[in-house]
């Protein structure tokens, strides 16, 4: 059994249209970083905004949606693992230790 | 030496080398993502600690940052379509994808050379605060990642004008592309860390 996916793989017309949702997402972004009203949910808004944009190019431009899951699975391991490490760093000394 | 043959041997497995090479790559990037990682929260430690110097708020220039940030998202979509090219075995037009991404690389380059010099005239060098030297850091080792995309990408669209890509140059194209879009998914992070939640 094959470990790739079997969606349809993207054409170039795909990648302009995505590249069209780039940066419509990081205008957004740049009005949302200006707007005082967005105040109190600007950080939670960027983060979803930023995070967006993370998925379409590593989903799409990188492939990862449509090649072997083990690449998947590689990326990922890097992206759990970074936040949880760095977290936990960020509560000893942003936090416990105050420094 | 006897001629006699013996049970058959059991085939040897042999890994697909693209698959090697892939799977490589992946794992490189998986451990850049924990270098990037450790900067990046280095910088959010930091970056309230301006001391004497200017902070955030004084410096980043937004709307110059956002077009940096959509050169760079552009040169991914460059990229994507030198690859795409190259699987279709189009050599002209995937040199002139390469180049083009090539290009847009070093005007985010530029861009930074010029950010950077406008920072250290209002006062921000990298021995000013720990804010100055966490975000010099990230930011400085960012760009030394595009400068080497660049250089990969040159040598990549010059070994295809001397032939001297194989019938697999797709292959070349794709660890190239990995790396590039890699880089520009780091900026994604650090425009929206760095810049947008910092004004």
């Amino acid at each position: 059994m094959s470990e790739t996916s079997s969606r349809r793989h993207p054409t170039p017309r795909d990648y302009w249209m995505i590249a069209g949702i780039l940066f419509a997402i990081t205008a957004v972004e740049v009005v949302v970083a200006y707007v005082d009203a967005l105040d109190r949910v600007v950080a939670p808004l960027l983060i979803t905004l930023s995070a967006g944009k993370f998925v379409l190019v590593a989903g799409w431009f990188m492939h990862l949606r449509f090649d072997l899951k083990r690449y998947r699975g590689l990326f990922y391991l890097g992206l759990v693992a970074a936040p949880l490490l760095f977290g936990a760093v960020l509560l000893t000394f942003g936090v416990l230790i105050g420094d | 030496m006897s001629d006699q043959v013996g049970p058959a041997a059991p085939a040897e497995h042999h890994p697909d080398p693209a698959v090697v090479r892939k799977t490589a790559m992946w794992a490189f990037l998986g451990s850049e993502v924990l270098f990037f990682g450790s900067l990046i929260t280095t910088f959010l430690l930091y970056r309230s600690r301006i001391g004497e110097g200017p902070g955030p708020a004084d410096l980043f220039d937004i709307p110059f940052t956002s077009v940096s940030s959509f050169v760079l998202l552009m040169s991914s979509l460059t990229m994507v379509l030198a690859h795409h090219s190259a699987m279709r075995r189009d050599s002209r037009q995937m040199r002139v994808w390469l180049l083009a991404t090539a290009l847009l690389g070093l005007i985010f380059l530029a861009g930074q050379v010029y950010e950077f010099t406008e920072f250290v005239h209002q006062g921000l060098s990298i021995g000013t605060s720990p804010f100055a030297s966490s975000f010099y850091l990230l930011t400085g080792l960012h760009g030394v990642h595009v400068a080497v995309g660049v250089l990969m990408l040159l040598a990549t669209a010059f070994m295809s004008f001397g032939g001297r890509l194989r019938a697999d140059g797709g292959m070349n194209v794709e660890m190239v592309g990995l790396y590039w879009h890699f880089v520009d998914i780091v900026w994604i992070v650090i425009f929206t860390v760095v810049y947008l939640l910092q004004v």
